[in-house]
């Protein structure tokens, strides 16, 4: 008996029937139903896949602390720039916003538990076993994929390594897990709100998530169209992506980027949503404009389809579609200035305090910014044959992934913590992990638009000798960056598994809104609601 | 006492099987694809993909069982049979993305790719890399016929396929009758008409491998053959692997009609398996249009 549902009056099962806690040992990891369980899991696996991703960061700049060839060869740096990116972005930034998403959005919108908890426990331990598969080709023949996370052809069809196949059947699972998991947040977004809980009372990060889970849906399976046709070339002659046979290399950008546009804001979508919730608890004050943050959402959304080929300004596309790429990426900048707009005047006059997920959210709304004015930079086709391809777009996507993504995950779980596991976490260690952080990720990828628009090439593990200073202090800042995320992993482990802390109070903060507060305990019952809550 | 309670879910070990043999399915794949490129295949990796195949059966067998089960029992609330349907909905939006990006490469390949290499169009500069080549549809001589032979003719729209058409539309017709005798209680009919689009589904695959027999031996027509097979065969061979899933789907709801677990407005599992059907029929009206007619 594993639904989830409301049952009307006398059929219901009694408290004793169902209110047990969680099993224990390994097996309730394995075979649970809970969101809470699942959304941890996520979690972790995130972390994990952060670590790893980071090593492969150490290593690529560690190469790159000073010019020439000193660490690895050059075919294992792009192996390394290619699982990083890969591993970041499918392994460490989606999955983590995946586990918040079953964290939050049940207690957010009065649900006991996610729509469909079997389907949700199946798209987890997908990942586990997605990302063994990506992580074994490194111990191939012929190396890991070495082509870039975007794996253009014919880098990735005709000159890849054997290990392709593997990588190919690794994105696949990822893209099941993903799509059952999207469609899991819809149906519970959509059936599973509390009476009460109209659209335009929902919190901001469901709503974020809801615009998130239909991009999911929409674009994971073209992901899975281009691999499959990246298979057929490599194994079965086909020609999609060979001129010889009337097919383009090109296609393969385009039907990548079609995906990959709208996946960049899956991965930003619920940062949003993150810190408006926040920005507005440490500002005591209720979030500025409210309808238009979820209008500018869904304005976002629609745009990400209309964009893709920004991403390939100089690959030779006809002058209309450089035009008509270039236009409908700047329009982008409305909507986002709208959210910039927001969060500012929520802020503006309010009764502000510094805890560390303010600062974390603080630090985002700035940087965030300087990614996204970068990217308006680079949405100048004519300029972009300057930028196209140099660090300068490095830096451009890392500030809006690092301090961007990542800032908002890192301050969601110093914010939402005390409400899972019932403890504070230590203040002052959050406060050194966050100034480190900011100095550390500003010091890694500020020096890169320099030497970006000085013109060093991103993917190489070389440079001329001018750049050298600039690499030096990067380097050092993506070290220091690294390290203080031990901090984290301390605090948290401390917090939750050490039992350290003050206990939280039902509020935890002054006056935060949402039904996660205002409606629960904390820590949180495993089963979140037995009965739906009131919704004024 | 009226106030709705919700119901706790329980564990269960249907996920994490489902996890590993999904992965074991597509490991097993993958080891094979990649070792009949790169050297033999080998017993393992066979034997890898039988032990998959059965523990992919039994997950999906036991997985649904016990959804079917719990339904029958009368567990499932109307909240949780609106998740069904709605999941089910965004489930088959998932596939016409699948669907788009095939029929993406298609139209570029048509629209841009080809002509540009035959030196017409805006970007026709790319005309020079091969002398001589002049763009058509369906491409049939490719730019460069030593690495892909094009294909020696086409298939004729209005043979096969159109059988092919009219065989899904039908069977499209037939399902519904079907699901009207269902509303009606009329357990013979609905047999009967299930039955009929079996029947009909059945030969529509028979056609299709009659005529990939045809575009293989008689017109050298295959994934090889340049930028027409390639995208023939995606679309189609996609399209008949959805035919043969919606097919199975049938054939379980053809089983569950016999064994009684529809009511006349209970019966989603019905209605889920015919809007994946109609899901099918609609992407081969577009394959028809646009990889035969036009």
């Amino acid at each position: 008996m594993s639904q989830t549902g409301v049952l009307e009056g006398a059929d219901a099962p009694t408290d004793e029937e169902h209110h047990h806690g969680p099993d224990k040992g390994i097996l309730r990891w394995v075979y649970t139903t809970n969101h809470k369980d699942i959304g941890t899991m996520y979690l972790l696996l995130a972390l994990g896949s952060l670590l790893i991703g980071g090593v492969m960061a150490f290593v690529i700049r560690a190469e790159l602390f000073q010019p020439g060839l000193q660490l690895v060869d050059p075919n294992f740096f792009n192996q390394m720039t290619t699982m990083h990116g890969l591993i970041m972005v499918f392994g460490a930034i989606m999955p983590a916003f995946v586990g918040l998403a079953n964290w939050l959005i049940p207690m957010m919108i009065g649900a006991p538990d996610m729509a469909l908890p079997r389907i949700n426990n199946w798209s987890f331990w997908l990942l586990p076993f997605a990302f063994s598969m990506l992580l074994s080709t490194l111990f191939m023949e012929g190396g890991a994929p070495n082509f870039g996370w975007t794996f253009y052809a014919p880098l990735s069809t005709t000159y890849a390594p054997p290990s392709v196949t593997f990588f190919i059947f690794a994105v696949h699972i990822m893209g099941i897990s993903s799509v059952m998991g999207a469609v899991n947040v819809i149906v519970t977004i959509f059936n599973m709100r509390a009476p009460g809980m109209t659209f335009m009372k929902m919190p901001l990060f469901v709503w974020t998530w809801l615009i998130t889970a239909f991009l999911l849906i929409a674009v994971m399976p073209v992901l899975a169209g281009v691999v499959t046709m990246m298979l057929m070339d490599i194994h079965f002659g086909a020609s999609f992506f060979n001129a010889a046979g009337g097919g383009d290399p090109v296609l393969f950008q385009h039907v990548f980027w079609f995906f990959g546009h709208p996946e960049v804001y899956i991965m930003i979508l619920p940062a949003f949503g993150i810190i408006s919730h926040i920005i507005s608890t440490f500002s005591r004050k209720p979030l500025f404009g409210y309808t238009s943050m979820v209008f500018a959402t869904s304005s976002i959304a629609i745009l990400s389809f209309i964009v893709w080929a920004h991403h390939m300004f100089t690959v030779g596309m006809p002058l209309a579609g450089e035009l008509f790429f270039m236009y409908s990426t700047m329009l982008i900048a409305v909507p986002t200035g709208v959210k910039v707009f927001n969060w500012v005047t929520t802020m503006f006059r309010g009764s502000m305090t510094f805890e560390t997920p303010m600062l974390f959210a603080i630090a985002f709304v700035v940087l965030f910014t300087i990614g996204g004015l970068s990217g308006l930079m680079l949405a100048i086709a004519p300029a972009d044959f300057q930028y196209h391809d140099t660090y300068f777009v490095v830096a451009h996507f890392h500030y809006v992934l690092v301090p961007g993504a990542l800032f908002s995950i890192l301050a969601a779980v110093y914010y939402w913590l005390p409400k899972w596991c019932g403890r504070m976490y230590n203040e002052s260690l959050g406060k050194w992990h966050f100034w480190l952080s900011f100095i550390g990720v500003n010091l890694t990828f500020f020096p890169m638009h320099f030497v970006g628009l000085a013109g060093m090439p991103r993917r190489i593990p070389d440079y001329a000798l001018q750049f050298a200073d600039f690499n030096a202090v990067v380097s050092v800042g993506a070290f220091l960056f690294g390290a203080s995320q031990l901090i984290f992993i301390y605090n948290v482990w401390r917090t939750t598994i050490g039992k350290k802390g003050i206990k939280a109070t039902d509020l935890v903060w002054e006056k935060p809104e949402g039904l996660e507060w205002t409606a629960l305990p904390s820590p949180v019952p495993y089963h979140t609601f037995q009965t739906p809550p009131k919704v004024d | 006492m009226n106030t709705p309670r919700y119901y706790v879910p329980a564990r269960s070990h249907w996920p994490i099987l489902g996890a590993f043999a999904v992965f074991l399915t597509l490991f097993s794949m993958a080891s094979i694809i990649h070792e009949s490129t790169h050297s033999q295949v080998s017993m393992f990796s066979i034997a890898m993909a039988v032990v998959a195949g059965f523990l992919m059966l039994y997950m999906l067998f036991g997985w649904f069982s016990e959804v079917v089960n719990e339904g029958l029992r009368g567990l499932n609330s109307d909240q949780l049979k609106r998740s069904f349907r709605i999941s089910m909905g965004w489930f088959i939006f998932s596939e016409v993305m699948f669907f788009a990006g095939f029929f993406g490469a298609l139209f570029y390949a048509r629209t841009f790719s080809v002509p540009w290499i035959g030196g017409e169009g805006v970007k026709g500069i790319s005309g020079m890399l091969w002398e001589g080549f002049t763009a058509h549809w369906p491409l049939v001589k490719t730019p460069d016929m030593t690495q892909f032979q094009g294909p020696m003719g086409l298939i004729d729209a209005w043979s096969l396929p159109f059988i092919n058409t009219v065989l899904l539309i039908v069977s499209s017709f037939t399902l519904t009758f079907a699901h009207h005798s269902l509303r009606h209680e009329n357990k013979a009919k609905t047999l009967f008409w299930l039955r009929s689009t079996l029947f009909l589904g059945a030969a529509f695959l028979c056609v299709q491998v009659a005529e990939y027999g045809h575009a293989i031996h008689e017109l050298n027509l295959t994934v090889s053959s340049g930028i027409y097979g390639s995208t023939f065969y995606m679309l189609t061979g996609f399209h008949g692997a959805h035919v043969t899933l919606g097919a199975i789907m049938i054939f379980v709801m053809y089983r569950r009609v016999d064994n009684g677990h529809f009511t006349p407005d209970d019966h989603f599992g019905f209605e889920a398996a015919a809007w994946y059907w109609h899901f099918v029929d609609v992407v081969w009206l577009m394959l028809f249009t646009f990889v035969y007619v036009l």
